[in-house]
């Protein structure tokens, strides 16, 4: 196949090559135009040509991610995304390859494919962004959305519980689980990198700000005043810390997690939980710093960064190694001696 | 002892195994299918799975049946009634009774009709219809197989169990002599199975198999022997093939064939299953098997593969593939090449699910939001399942669209002998790969050639890098387009470009009878067997209808209008409530006539000849 044929070195592109001619259609203000950005400021440190990447998305406000993409993408169905790169991924194993999604179409409509995607462990980075409303149908609660959430269909208050999507993650078995948020530009070209380092289904939340349906739904956790006190920044071998001069900090007892002061209680940074990005049950507890979607009286700050990384083969490899293997046992197949099969008869 | 009877001869036969699913119903059929085979007849099968997968033994729910049709003449049913009707217990005869001819033979295990088995099958108390005279007007041979079975293993080691297990040889055995079959290819068979690694259960197989022929020689069964000729066959090498193995086999010759990678995602479904079980045992053909978590993602993942320059395909059956309906719309607008296959049970929703019918050539014509026209092929018999999905590959890849693939549970699981093709004379399919360009234009992705195909353009491709989508697409760029005036253009072009499909399959053949005149049969899928065989039976009697078999169905071939024109009447039999008829008259307003049966069963070659009878006969006043 053409596809295998020698490989030119990596294109020289800068994020600038990455914009398509295209017209941009998300709302003046929507927090999608910063994730773009990001994306299109890390993608040319992969030292990947453009041709090799490719972004996949569903429906939904962020689907349309691709069209401004200059890179191969598909825009898709309504929560097929994952399935789609899946599908990709398995039979050219050599893209890089991107899934763009919201919290409608990865844990609504997709959700089957979210989380068995995310078991399989196809090494595809997945970003999904969430505003915590349907944004292109104009205003309907999600399945992310806090429960009371008036929304034009929900006039009376959304009544269901929603989805804490880090927690569904980790549950279905990721092997890569972080969050970051639009307006926080520096931390999201930080967790871009991680995810497209990690080999393996990366989830990556992205909290995203819908200004003409959902405005301020993660103002807590990213206006200047409220921030310190709301935002805990996960880092691998670092103390759980925040607030003001990260002077506040989260211990772990036999008891659970508290949030410990750490001049009133006199304790010092060792005293506190130190982040192990490869630990399960305590990936499991970060998870649950989650009262409320919108962090509104949580007793937790809300944990930014990388909650869990581990390493397990990719479904591709899985896949591949066994086509090798019947290969090596038995040789290349051969048409003619399949098509006779073993037990053949001749009419003369 | 005096010699033997001269054998009766018969131009061919039907048997039909009933029994237990632990009886080992499937492997005796298959046993003496492969027999008759290599003895030169022409053939045909059917096993009828109990729908439950391990019912409770002895009862109704629980009978499997295996029927076989061999003759010396061409078979192309299983035939519609049973001569030979083996039954190895009280509910195997039950469920089976009707479908044996009058005056057929029953071979029957007595020894599972005592009560307890009788009790099970729903027969009145202290009744055993092996004894009641119910039976009189058919030969009953009753054997008491278990113990005989047991008998000729006496002081082996083996377990009851194991024995008992064993009491299948000894009907095989005394049928290959009642058929004049030796019964060495069995032996053959049963020590490379069992030889090396159970050299006992090899060896009570084979002392019961003899013990078998040896039974029916001794009491010289009292219906005597029969002798089916050799068919007059093409010469050549055969071997036997079911519907859903030549399937699979289709996909991996196009895509040695295409040079394509071969990427197949399904989710388990009767009866479709058997195609993913037969791809994923030829990994050394580097196909990808993808077993996907929902029938979305499998037809999703496909699409996938396609756009990635795979050779993509999925299966299912009707309810399945209503799920990935969405999905093949987006096949349709991305025109991305992707083969479905739906081996069609009965319906609506789970309906039958071990029952054949052709009911969803509407879903696969029109069961898409849209205008969104997809090209449909079906196969007519077992083998043809193989060309004919190598052509629903070629037709995909060369016209970048997806293509139905029509079989049925009635074809999936049917055998025939197959004189297979060299892969050297397999045609070649052709992928219109888009060639690297510098990038300083942009890439034209829907810009078409003369037949009005786009080409294809796979990611690693320099230069190419473009975005497909389910959005309308401006014309020659793909871009997303909301104008009036390019949509209709779009909509057309890709009607179009199916419609001219047309110029490249074949034209449409009369299978057999005359060019123009009274009467055309036009079947398609799995009723040509009975269709064709039915014709011919009338021929032989001298009335000549011809025989129009539709593998083409969307499109039609480009002459088959006028062909249809040259008779008075057209008969369009269907297990369905008449759907190609509805095609053919609303394509070609011609009055077609519909034949429809929707039981789950396929047509009996009776059922044909009686109707064709009819419609000759009511024509006849006008004609004349």
């Amino acid at each position: 196949m053409s596809t295998q044929a020698t490989e030119p070195p990596p294109a020289v592109f800068t994020a600038r090559d990455l914009v398509t001619d295209q017209d941009i259609r998300w709302c003046p203000g929507c927090g999608d135009y910063s994730i773009l950005k990001q994306v299109q400021t890390v993608l040319p440190e992969l030292g990947l040509p453009r041709e090799k990447i490719v972004f996949v998305s569903g429906i939904g406000c962020s689907s349309r991610f691709p069209y401004y993409m200059n890179t191969y993408g598909m825009h898709s169905i309504h929560g097929r995304a994952t399935a789609i790169a899946t599908g990709l991924k398995l039979s050219r194993p050599d893209l890089n390859v991107w899934v763009v999604s919201g919290d409608g179409d990865s844990f609504s409509i997709g959700g089957n494919h979210f989380i068995h995607t995310l078991r399989k462990n196809p090494d595809l980075n997945l970003l999904v962004f969430n505003n915590q409303i349907y944004g292109l149908t104009k205003g309907q609660f999600s399945p992310t959305s806090p429960r009371g959430q008036v929304t034009k269909s929900s006039p009376l208050g959304a009544v269901e519980h929603p989805f804490n999507p880090a927690a569904l993650a980790l549950g279905a078995d990721a092997t890569f689980v972080a969050r970051s948020a639009d307006r926080d530009q520096k931390h999201l070209q930080a967790m871009i990198r991680r995810a497209a380092a990690h080999r393996g289904t990366s989830f990556l939340e992205i909290y995203q700000n819908c200004n003409v349906f959902n405005d301020g739904a993660f103002s807590l956790f990213t206006d200047r005043q409220t921030r310190e006190d709301h935002v805990l920044y996960l880092e691998h071998g670092a103390p759980l810390t925040f607030g003001p001069g990260r002077r506040k900090g989260i211990r772990l007892r036999d008891s659970g997690p508290e949030v410990v002061d750490l001049d009133a209680a006199g304790l010092s940074e060792s005293d506190l939980w130190i982040h192990d990005e490869t630990d399960l049950f305590k990936a499991g507890l970060l998870a649950r710093f989650f009262g409320d979607p919108r962090g509104i009286d949580d007793p937790f700050p809300r944990p930014f960064g990388v909650f869990y990384a581990v390493t397990r083969p990719t479904l591709e490899d899985e896949v591949h190694a066994q086509i090798s293997g019947a290969r090596s046992r038995s040789g290349q197949g051969k048409l003619d001696a399949l098509i006779s099969g073993e037990n053949t008869w001749e009419i003369k | 002892m005096p010699p033997a009877k001269p054998p009766q001869f018969k131009s061919n036969v039907v048997i039909r195994f009933a029994g237990d699913s632990g009886d080992g119903i499937q492997l005796t059929g298959t046993q003496f299918t492969s027999v008759a085979a290599l003895a030169g007849n022409d053939i045909a099968t059917f096993p009828d799975f109990p729908a439950e997968i391990r019912a409770p033994a002895g009862t109704l729910a629980g009978v499997s049946g295996f029927q076989l049709n061999f003759g010396s003449q061409d078979v192309h049913t299983p035939g519609d009634q049973v001569d030979v009707l083996v039954v190895m217990n009280a509910a195997a005869l039950k469920a089976s009774l009707s479908m044996l001819k009058p005056g057929g033979i029953i071979i029957a295990n007595e020894d599972g009709f005592d009560a307890k088995n009788r009790r099970l099958a729903g027969y009145p108390d202290e009744e055993n219809p092996l004894e009641n005279n119910s039976l009189s007007e058919f030969l009953v041979h009753k054997i008491p197989v278990t113990r005989l079975t047991r008998t000729a293993l006496k002081g082996t080691e083996l377990a009851v169990r194991e024995i008992d297990r064993c009491k299948n040889m000894f009907i095989l055995g005394v049928l290959y002599f009642m058929y004049n079959r030796s019964p060495e290819t069995t032996i053959a068979s049963i020590q490379a199975r069992f030889g090396k690694k159970q050299p006992a259960i090899a060896e009570a197989n084979i002392t019961v198999l003899k013990a078998g022929h040896a039974f029916g020689e001794t009491i010289e069964l009292q219906s005597g022997r029969y002798e089916v000729r050799p068919a007059p066959l093409n010469k050549g090498v055969y071997r036997s093939i079911m519907g859903n193995q030549a399937t699979a086999l289709g996909l991996i010759a196009a895509s040695e064939r295409s040079g394509l990678p071969l990427y197949y995602a399904s989710y388990p479904i009767t009866p479709a299953s058997d195609i993913l079980h037969e791809l994923s045992r030829h990994k050394q053909f580097g196909i990808i098997t993808n077993q996907a978590e929902d029938e979305i993602a499998s037809v999703a993942s496909a699409i996938g593969a396609a756009f990635g320059g795979s050779l993509a395909a999925t299966a299912s059956a009707g309810p399945g593939i209503a799920l990935k309906t969405e999905a093949i719309g987006l096949a349709v607008i991305y025109e991305l090449p992707l083969v479905i296959c739906n081996v069609q049970r009965a319906g609506p929703s789970t309906g039958m699910p071990t029952k054949m019918e052709q009911s969803d050539l509407l879903q696969a014509m029109y069961g898409r939001s849209g205008e969104a026209p997809v090209p449909i092929v079906a196969p007519a018999t077992p083998s043809d399942c193989f060309d004919m999905v190598l052509e629903a590959c070629r037709l995909a890849v060369e016209f970048m669209t997806p293509v139905f693939f029509l079989s049925d549970g009635y074809l999936a699981n049917g055998a025939e002998p197959w004189r297979f093709p060299s892969a050297a004379d397999l045609p070649t399919i052709k992928p219109g790969f888009a060639a690297a360009a510098s990038g300083d234009k942009p890439f034209l992705a829907y810009q078409r050639d003369d037949r009005l195909v786009r080409p294809w353009a796979i990611p690693g491709t320099p230069g190419l890098e473009h975005r497909i989508g389910g959005l309308e697409k401006q014309d020659l760029t793909g871009n997303v387009s909301y104008d009036p005036a390019n949509h209709e253009r779009m909509v057309r072009l890709r009607q179009d470009k199916i419609d001219g499909i047309a110029r490249f399959i074949p034209a449409q053949k009369v299978d057999a009878g005359p060019e123009s005149g009274e009467l055309a049969v036009v079947s398609w899928g799995s009723t040509y067997g009975a269709v064709k065989t039915a014709l011919q039976q009338l021929r032989e009697e001298g009335v000549d209808v011809a025989h129009i078999h539709l593998r083409h169905l969307h499109p039609f071939p480009a002459n088959l209008g006028d062909l249809l024109k040259g008779y008075r009447s057209i008969l369009v039999p269907e297990t369905n409530l008449g759907q190609l008829v509805r095609l053919l008259r609303d394509r070609y307003l011609v009055p077609a006539i519909a034949y429809t049966k929707v039981q789950g069963q396929p047509f009996a070659v009776a059922e044909i000849r009686n109707r064709v009878w009819e419609l000759l006969k009511s024509a006849q006043p006008s004609a004349r």
